[in-house]
């Protein structure tokens, strides 16, 4: 299964059926995402680029269309575990330590003690809260409750990633501390990623490719590739062609015609 | 498409009839002394579990319905329901009193405690126990007070001894339900209000009292069941005639010759409390734009 | 945040300190009125005198105490256990929580006291069981009341987080519902302990065997003894707040690392 892609949606579309009307959430959605690839989700509000990654999760089911996860259906994915996602809110249960918390994947897969202690090690260094591990989640700070949302995104050593604006509620400076780290991590553990986020900074610095999605009704409008011949860190956040690519997501953004050619 | 009220009654109307087919069901099928472990078979070993089932000890549903028509105690005496009504009157009309009292003085506990904060400190743990004192306690000190004040001149019916008692029970949810109230308000707007060089009375007509209102409802609510059970307590301890509570205990006394005539007070205080917290309801209609967001108890 | 910030013009002390306060303050009106002013009504004799009473009749007040306070435990229990049981059929089927939200409702406001003489009836006068059945329905409408609401505290991202790993729904219940609902649980526990303490108590009012705290204060002060009277309203009194003191003891160490 190796060089089925990890995501990979043909014809893709959601209705929602409310009190007033259907609202097509998403429609006609076409994506490959290759194995080890980086890609970004970015529109604005009612796009559906949370619903995209929810219907690969298996949170919800499309209407319309094919999904494949590594050439399996969604829902197959799901019960595999062959991904791991994180939310927005770090949602970390506030009754069980950090430890407990990583563990939780683990332990529902009945996963035995000794394994998931040794996982939870390497897990909490690798976001690096390996003194922090016996704490409760209101003893930690934002930024730290998501690193522990991401080690647990991982406990599986899944080779996906589904990330729903995990740094949405954190100041800037954290954002762009976490952003490194979840490169490194990604580059390390060779998953692939479909980030979700609403920062064309952020996109561009993160992803191999950024997809621009646009509403009503929610489809994507442009792919743009975003890879640099360098690694990504903090001298790349000012380099010009850093700033170009920037420019080029925020015009295909606002609808004005970038001048480049774009591949689809 | 139904409302939600229509649901609600159709739901409820279901559930009242699903409660008789099962005291038809049970009386029809248990055994006729009841469901007992760890008994040796004489009367009072062992424990109960189901009731027993013959006629005298649990009448049918139709029984009750047609003794409430008969009439109250034999030869020219109104019928049942009538009894009960009238009854059932005085005592909604004591407890409406004892309502009024305990929301007077919980409103006015709760505003003192939400001013001064070392009010609260002091009152509220002794507010929080009173409620694990029986007030069937007070009745006789009530009474004998109210005898003693009549007797020196100042007029003290019955009644309002029986009203006195039913308000403790109900100032205890106004206390809590409206500090709670008037403490909710965001500092944003307590400091918005210090902007406008407002003083308390401005602060608390303008900003807390409204505030207070989500909270306030609910209580209003349990207030007025408390008084309704308070005066059905306090009636039976006193000794008090022409309330439903009397009547309740008269009759079950002869419950051996008459099993179903015990139903009629029965359903009568039953039908008190759903009046008096339906009346309180219903004050809350009028202030429907007051109760944005709040929780139903 | 609400205005109920700790004023940083008191003194933590005086958290202590003031209830106290007015307890003294309290006595001390009391005392005045009955033993030095003389002018207290007759069925309120001196804090002396009513424990007095109570130490040197401990021998009747005791078993009585227990009976209350056993009727009060057994209806606890019961009212509990059938709460939890009817709140779980509730939250996971809707018909079941149409039809229970009404009664329930009718419930929470009538006076449950008033069946104790039908229910004395169908068990056995002789019985305590129609005072316990009483404790327990009024024990029942909390708890059931706050594991309901308990039940349907889970937050939408802890949701996700369990279906997206995969975890069946007994796990969810196990590992995300279950730990949600406790601390709720706890609280309706503290409100019906003592609702069932005063519905055991007031129940033997309308009924039943002539034993019990309640039929004790109300033979008491029908013959005039108020002291006696009051020292059994005293012993009613430390079976609720031991009542009390025990289920917020529960409630506390369940909560402390509740869902916020």
């Amino acid at each position: 299964m190796s060089t089925a892609p990890a995501v990979r949606a043909a014809g893709v579309g959601k209705i929602f059926p409310t009190r007033t009307g259907d609202v097509v959430a998403l429609t006609d959605v076409d994506l490959d995402v290759a194995p080890g690839e980086f890609v970004s989700l970015i529109g604005p509000s009612g796009c559906g680029k949370s619903t995209l990654l929810r219907l690969i999760a298996d949170l919800d089911a499309a209407t319309t269309g094919t999904l494949e996860i590594f050439g399996k259906p969604a829902a197959t994915a799901r019960l595999d575990q062959d991904y791991g996602m994180a939310f927005q809110q770090a949602g970390l249960l506030p009754w069980r330590t950090i430890a407990e918390n990583i563990a939780l994947p683990l332990e529902i897969q009945r996963v035995t003690k000794a394994e998931r202690t040794e996982r939870v090690a390497e897990l909490a260094e690798l976001v690096g809260l390996t003194d922090f591990v016996q704490r409760y989640p209101d003893q930690l700070s934002g930024g730290m409750q998501q690193r522990v949302a991401i080690a647990r995104s991982l406990a599986a050593r899944p080779k996906l990633l589904l990330m729903d604006e995990p740094f949405g509620a954190l100041d800037e400076m954290t954002r762009e501390r976490l952003q490194a780290e979840l490169t490194r991590i990604a580059a390390e553990t060779g998953a692939a990623v479909v980030f979700v986020t609403h920062s064309i900074p952020e996109a561009v610095f993160l992803s191999d490719r950024v997809v621009v999605m646009s509403p009503r009704p929610g489809r994507i409008t442009t792919v743009i590739p975003t890879r640099f011949d360098r690694i990504r860190d903090e001298a790349l956040r000012e380099s010009t062609e850093y700033f170009a690519k920037v420019t080029e997501v925020r015009e295909a953004l606002h609808g004005t015609p970038a001048t480049r050619a774009n591949e689809r | 498409m139904m409302t939600r009220r229509a649901a609600a009654a159709i739901w409820g109307v279901v559930g009242v009839a699903a409660v008789v087919a099962l005291w038809e069901l049970y009386k029809f099928l248990g055994p006729a002394d009841g469901v007992v472990i760890g008994g040796d078979g004489s009367t009072g070993s062992g424990v109960m579990i189901l009731p027993r089932t013959h006629d005298r000890a649990m009448p049918h549903v139709w029984e009750m319905v047609a003794r409430l028509f008969a009439s109250t105690s034999g030869g020219d005496t109104p019928p049942l329901w009538v009894s009960v009504l009238s009854a059932g009157g005085v005592t909604l009309g004591i407890a409406a009193a004892g309502w009024v009292i305990g929301v007077l003085v919980g409103g006015i506990l709760a505003i003192a405690m939400q001013r001064w904060r070392l009010i609260e400190w002091g009152l509220l743990p002794w507010i929080v126990v009173s409620q694990t004192v029986p007030l069937i306690a007070f009745a006789p000190v009530v009474n004998a007070l109210g005898g003693q004040l009549a007797r020196e001149g100042i007029p003290w019916p019955q009644w309002l001894s029986v009203a006195v008692i039913a308000s403790y029970l109900a100032f205890f949810p106004v206390a809590i339900g409206m500090l709670r109230g008037l403490q909710a308000p965001d500092s944003i707007h307590v400091d918005l209000l210090r902007t406008y060089a407002a003083g308390y009375g401005t602060t608390l007509r303008r900003l807390r009292l409204p505030a207070a209102v989500p909270y306030l409802l609910p209580a209003l609510r349990l207030a007025a069941a408390a008084a309704v059970v308070g005066a059905v307590v306090a009636e039976v301890s006193i000794g008090m005639r022409g309330g439903i509570g009397r009547m309740l205990i008269q009759l079950a006394g002869q419950a051996s010759s008459d099993p179903a005539a015990p139903w009629g007070p029965t359903f009568g205080t039953i039908a008190l409390g759903l009046v008096a917290a339906a009346s309180v309801a219903l004050v809350g209609t009028g202030l429907k734009n007051y109760r944005r967001g709040e929780e139903t108890a | 945040m609400s205005t109920a910030r700790v004023d940083r013009r008191l003194p933590a002390w005086l958290r202590v300190a003031a209830p106290a306060g007015v307890a003294l303050i309290g006595l001390a009106v009391w005392v005045l009125i009955v033993d030095v002013a003389d002018a207290a009504p007759r069925m309120l004799p001196s804090p002396f005198a009513i424990l007095e009473e109570f130490f040197t009749r401990w021998s009747i007040i005791a078993p009585d105490m227990a009976i209350t306070g056993t009727n009060a435990l057994v209806g606890l229990v019961a009212g509990t256990v059938l709460a939890i049981l009817l709140a779980a059929l509730a939250a996971s089927a809707r018909p079941i929580d149409g039809m229970l939200a009404p009664l329930v409702a009718a419930l929470a406001v009538i006076p449950i006291v008033a069946l104790t003489p039908i229910l004395n009836t169908m068990f056995g006068a002789s019985s305590q069981f129609g005072r316990q059945a009483v404790a327990a329905i009024a024990a029942f409408v909390p708890v059931f009341v706050n594991v309901l609401r308990g039940l349907r505290q889970t937050r939408p991202v802890q949701r996700d987080l369990l279906r997206a790993s995969a975890a069946s729904r007994a796990q969810t219940f196990r590992f995300l519902t279950l730990p949600t609902a406790l601390p709720y649980l706890m609280s309706g526990i503290r409100i019906a302990a003592s609702l069932a303490v005063i519905s055991a108590l007031v129940a033997e009012y309308f009924g039943g065997p002539a034993d019990g705290i309640g039929t004790a204060i109300a033979s008491y002060a029908k013959s005039g003894r108020a002291a006696l009277a009051w020292a059994f309203v005293l012993g009613g009194i430390l079976i609720g707040l031991l009542f009390f003191l025990v289920t917020s003891l529960l409630e506390r160490l369940s909560t402390r690392r509740a869902p916020v």
